[in-house]
């Protein structure tokens, strides 16, 4: 991989801890608030089901953090296994394509009408 | 007790050690071989005012000749003492026993993160070798011909490179650094420190080809903000800002293609 | 060479790198884990309705408080480390780290409190 692609990466990773930061904040803002006195399939369901709102907002959700924590795996598995090149490239770029499938899959779950 | 008595008379190296008048014993343990190797411990007469450099000095001079370590100013100028004191890099000449002895003990071993060559001297050419990699040197374009160049001395460039300007090479940031330890290419702090100070020289046209050698995992985007460096520098450089500096500069030169 | 250990690594600039890369790969290992569970609402209301009876356990309950805390803990953290490198160095950043550190604990806190009011 050459220089500027790894510039890319990293450049990819600070944009979308910056896009996460603010996402986070609503997500976590959101769990607290709906888990007061329990939570049930229908009070989620009844918020997010049909909402094209929540649906751009978690599908945005799932790309960033599709991008952010791949990325950052790459540094923990080189520096704490060693492990570098392609083969550790690929092996990311498939754990970033699982990750993107999987969330847009429990985003149309949970706001597919 | 006299200097010379402590020293011990020329060719007379008892092995056994004295005590100081108080009768204060220092227990020093001292890394000798090389990567494998193991410490020995010596009993060194606690003094007044000793620096962990006097105690080597003394350990060599007066219990075991065969002691190989290095030092050169022995006040706190040119860093060719810096060792691994009690796990931490330090410049001996200017650490205090008193500031350091934990329960009446030292440990000194070389310092991490370079080859040991013996004992407590390690081979320095990987670190010079980054130095060079990341176009540690200046690169100018005028002669003797042309007039002085202009540099504003309270500028915000200049004022960069005078907060880094400073540094002597020795080693103590680079020893401190665990993504040295995890990353073999990993540029390090002294080296990409020098890089930033020539990034904000405005005398300097080798600023292209500088930030494509600091740029990349093996280079600024490699420093995960752990600043050892910048808590261990015996000149209070702090080299995470040098860094995070360049990853600022390669950013707007990857925007502008001129990566 | 000879490396590291914990003598060096005491100080809170460091401490802040370790709560930052733990909590990261710890995420990391939950995501897939939460996009499954999340997943079950597909099999209809009713199948994710009994889902989520079963994280009504407490010890389930006291699993999500830690990864509340993990994220708040990376959230924050990641935050300070783009200050660091996107601002100008300033010496407030041991502040920054405080601030971090601060805000991870009210955001437990919050979450702790609505469990257990």
């Amino acid at each position: 991989m050459n220089t500027r692609t790894q510039v890319l990466l990293w450049t990819a990773q600070r944009a979308s801890a910056a896009v996460l930061a603010v996402f986070v904040l609503v997500h976590l803002a959101v769990i607290i608030y709906a888990v007061r006195n329990g939570l049930t399939a229908a009070e989620i369901l009844g918020r997010t089901q049909g909402s094209a709102g929540w649906a751009a907002f978690y599908g945005l959700f799932v790309a960033a953090v599709s991008i952010h924590a791949p990325i950052g795996l790459r540094a923990v598995l080189g520096e704490t296994l060693g492990w570098q090149g392609r083969g550790r490239d690929f092996a990311l770029l498939l754990f970033a394509l699982l990750l993107f499938a999987w969330g847009l899959r429990a985003v149309w779950a949970v706001t597919g009408a | 007790m006299k200097r010379e008595d402590a020293i011990g008379a020329a060719g007379a190296t008892p092995a056994t050690s004295r005590l100081s008048p108080s009768g204060e014993a220092l227990r020093v343990r001292i890394w000798r071989g090389d990567e494998s190797g193991g410490y020995q411990e010596f009993d060194v007469p606690r003094l007044e005012s000793q620096t962990v450099l006097d105690v080597v000095t003394y350990v060599q001079r007066v219990l075991d000749p065969t002691l190989a370590y290095r030092f050169a100013c022995r006040v706190g100028m040119c860093g060719s003492c810096a060792m691994t004191v009690n796990g931490q890099a330090r410049w001996t000449c200017r650490t205090h026993v008193s500031k350091v002895v934990s329960d009446g003990t030292l440990e000194i071993a070389p310092l991490h993160n370079l080859p040991v060559v013996r004992d407590l001297v390690t081979d320095m050419t990987p670190f010079f070798d980054k130095w060079a990699r990341a176009k540690g040197q200046f690169k100018g374009d005028r002669t003797r011909r042309d007039d002085f160049a202009r540099v504003e001395p309270a500028s915000v460039q200049r004022r960069r490179v005078d907060a880094g300007i400073e540094c002597i090479g020795c080693g103590v940031c680079y020893s401190s650094c665990d993504v040295v330890t995890w990353n073999p290419d990993y540029l390090g702090p002294a080296a990409l420190n020098r890089a930033w100070t020539l990034a904000n020289d405005v005398r300097d046209v080798a600023q292209r080809d500088r930030l494509a050698a600091v740029a990349g995992d093996a280079g600024c985007h490699a420093c995960h903000t752990q600043m050892t460096c910048t808590e261990r520098c015996p000149k209070g450089i702090e080299p995470t800002a040098g860094i995070n500096g360049l990853k600022r500069m390669v950013a707007v030169a990857a925007l502008k293609g001129d990566l | 060479m000879m490396k590291n250990d914990y003598r060096s690594h005491n100080h809170p600039a460091y401490w802040a790198f370790v709560v930052h890369r733990v909590s990261g790969v710890l995420l990391t290992l939950f995501l897939p884990v939460h996009f499954w569970a999340l997943a079950q609402a597909l099999q209809g209301e009713a199948r994710f309705d009994s889902f989520l009876r079963w994280t009504e356990q407490p010890l389930v309950k006291a699993g999500e408080v830690a990864l509340i805390l993990l994220l708040a803990a990376h959230l924050t953290g990641g935050v300070r480390v783009l200050m660091l490198e996107f601002l100008a160095w300033r010496g407030w950043q041991k502040n920054l780290l405080a601030g971090a550190a601060g805000a991870t604990l009210v955001a437990g806190l919050a979450f702790m409190l609505n469990l257990w009011p």
